[in-house]
């Protein structure tokens, strides 16, 4: 029977170092940390993520597949920015890059905006990688441009389509939404093309997530992705704070979701609620530290960070 | 008909794709962390040996192939077909040109193979890795030349012509690895 560890020890001695810079990082730029639950009442809408569901106590209750939900209700009630290293769980989610279960470092800034966050970002992995880094920024749609020559906003959904199956030879797109070509397109057409670390920012509307429309362009939400030769590593946004913008978001998940025959979900009234009290202008991200880790050692599969992957 | 979904997908296993029985050699999830979640997947194609890339959406279907990959003897040739036997059942299999391919060069009666069936039909036939088989043609050896990296080809007595060392004879057993086509040793009667 083998029992050993996935990862070797000396990974696991370097998580261990990772973590603690981590903490002395936000504890000496004044952010608190925090520890959520990780089972709760009700879980994240996304149509892109399944949560895992637990039954037992008389109730069903979710893996929370990010703490998002939970913070905001912090920072609702005067928290201040806060961090949390904590697990995450999604359903089906299991490959080279993959864990069902997996670590995040999740953390809000009050007073940010996604662009200030960015540059902290920038500030904690150079800390963290112990030499220097280079970090480079474009919006999606230059992206798109500059890769694939696409302007993604004249392209009609034929057009995707077509270079969906041209880009990524034995691709059937005919029954695919317009995000899902750009979702196929950014991490197969261009990701593996992608060099160094980058930010994309600017996501359009439709995949704004928990974002704020950009104030001037209506069109993109202030998001943003970074990513580390082609792996991404990070999802942070300016935050929406508008109760009812939040509600509407929560409905039109559960629209998509019946449309593709995916359960329905109970909306979190609480953090509606919390919301509704008031939240200051922030901006948040999480990032993922099992795929830090593994660019950090020069590692290739998320397994050899692992303690264990039974 | 049996499916799978993508999340069995594994490699060896058998799929239809494009009305043709195909082989999973490499399957990899790729999923953008707010986004629609895919399984690329490198496939063989069964009937013609061709390889090539799939794109599924995660969670979607593909039927199964009624692909069985069985251990039988080869019994004789008759110009047009091979023909094979389980030798638990006794039950006999005709294969075509397209389903033997490169693999008849190696083929000897009585000798042992994989025979891929489809839909209870030959579609595929692989040799043992190693066969041993007789020289029935080459050049007279050379006394002497053990010592030198020298070879010359030599036909075996399934018409394969593989390259030997100079000091073989006609009517000489060797071993070969029908992977490579290349000659391994020389083996003793």
């Amino acid at each position: 029977m083998n029992w050993q560890p996935t990862a070797e020890l000396d990974v696991i001695r370097q998580r261990a170092r990772v973590y603690k810079q981590i903490r002395t990082f936000f504890n000496t730029r004044g952010c608190l940390e925090v520890d959520t639950p990780l089972l709760m009442p009700t879980t994240g809408t996304d149509i892109n993520i399944a949560s895992i569901s637990v039954t037992g106590n008389n109730r069903v209750q979710y893996l929370q597949t990010s703490p998002e939900y939970a913070m905001k209700r912090l920072l609702a009630a005067g928290s201040g920015s806060i961090f949390q290293i904590c697990h995450a769980f999604r359903q089906g989610e299991a490959g080279r890059l993959h864990n069902p279960e997996f670590s995040l470092l999740e953390w809000y800034r009050c007073g940010y905006d996604y662009h200030a966050l960015m540059d902290e970002i920038e500030l904690l992995v150079t800390t963290l990688s112990l030499s220097r880094c280079s970090f480079r920024r474009v919006g999606y749609r230059e992206l798109f441009r500059q890769s694939l020559q696409l302007d993604i906003e004249a392209a009609s959904l034929e057009e995707l389509r077509e270079q969906c199956s041209r880009r990524v030879p034995g691709t059937d797109a005919s029954g695919f939404d317009i995000d899902q070509c750009l979702d196929l397109l950014l991490a197969m057409a261009i990701a593996p093309g992608l060099k160094g670390y980058l930010f994309v920012y600017d996501y359009p509307i439709s995949q704004a997530a928990l974002a704020r429309a950009n104030p001037n362009d209506g069109s993109v939400a202030e998001r943003f992705e970074l990513f580390h030769d082609g792996i991404e590593l990070a999802n942070g946004f300016s935050e929406l704070t508008d109760a009812g913008q939040q509600r509407a978001r929560f409905e039109q998940d559960n629209r998509a979701r019946r449309e593709r025959g995916l359960p329905q979900l109970e909306i979190d009234e609480r953090l509606l609620a919390a919301l509704e009290s008031g939240i200051e202008d922030c901006a948040g991200v999480a990032l993922g530290l099992d795929r830090l880790l593994m660019i950090l050692l020069g590692l290739d599969s998320i397994d050899q960070v692992l303690t264990f992957r039974d | 008909m049996a499916s799978y979904s993508t999340n069995e997908f594994r490699s060896g296993l058998k799929i239809m794709i494009d009305g043709d029985p195909c082989a999973i050699i490499e399957n990899e999830f790729v999923k953008p962390g707010k986004g629609q979640a895919f399984n690329r997947v490198r496939i063989r194609n069964l009937k013609t040996g061709r390889v090539l890339d799939k794109t599924f959406k995660s969670g979607e279907s593909v039927d199964a192939a009624d692909v069985i990959d069985t251990e039988m003897q080869y019994l004789y040739s008759d110009g047009e077909f091979w023909h094979f036997m389980d030798p638990q059942t006794y039950e006999q299999q005709a294969a075509d040109a397209a389903a033997v391919g490169d693999a008849g060069q190696w083929l000897k009666a009585q000798d042992s193979c994989e025979v891929t069936l489809y839909n209870g039909s030959p579609i595929g036939v692989t040799p043992p890795n190693f066969v041993e088989l007789e020289i029935t043609d080459t050049d007279p050896g050379l006394k002497g030349d053990t010592a030198q990296g020298g070879t010359k080809p030599a036909t075996l007595e399934t018409g394969a012509v593989v390259k030997v060392p100079l000091f073989l004879e006609i009517g000489e057993l060797v071993k070969v690895d029908t992977r490579s086509g290349e000659y391994m040793s020389r083996v003793k009667k």
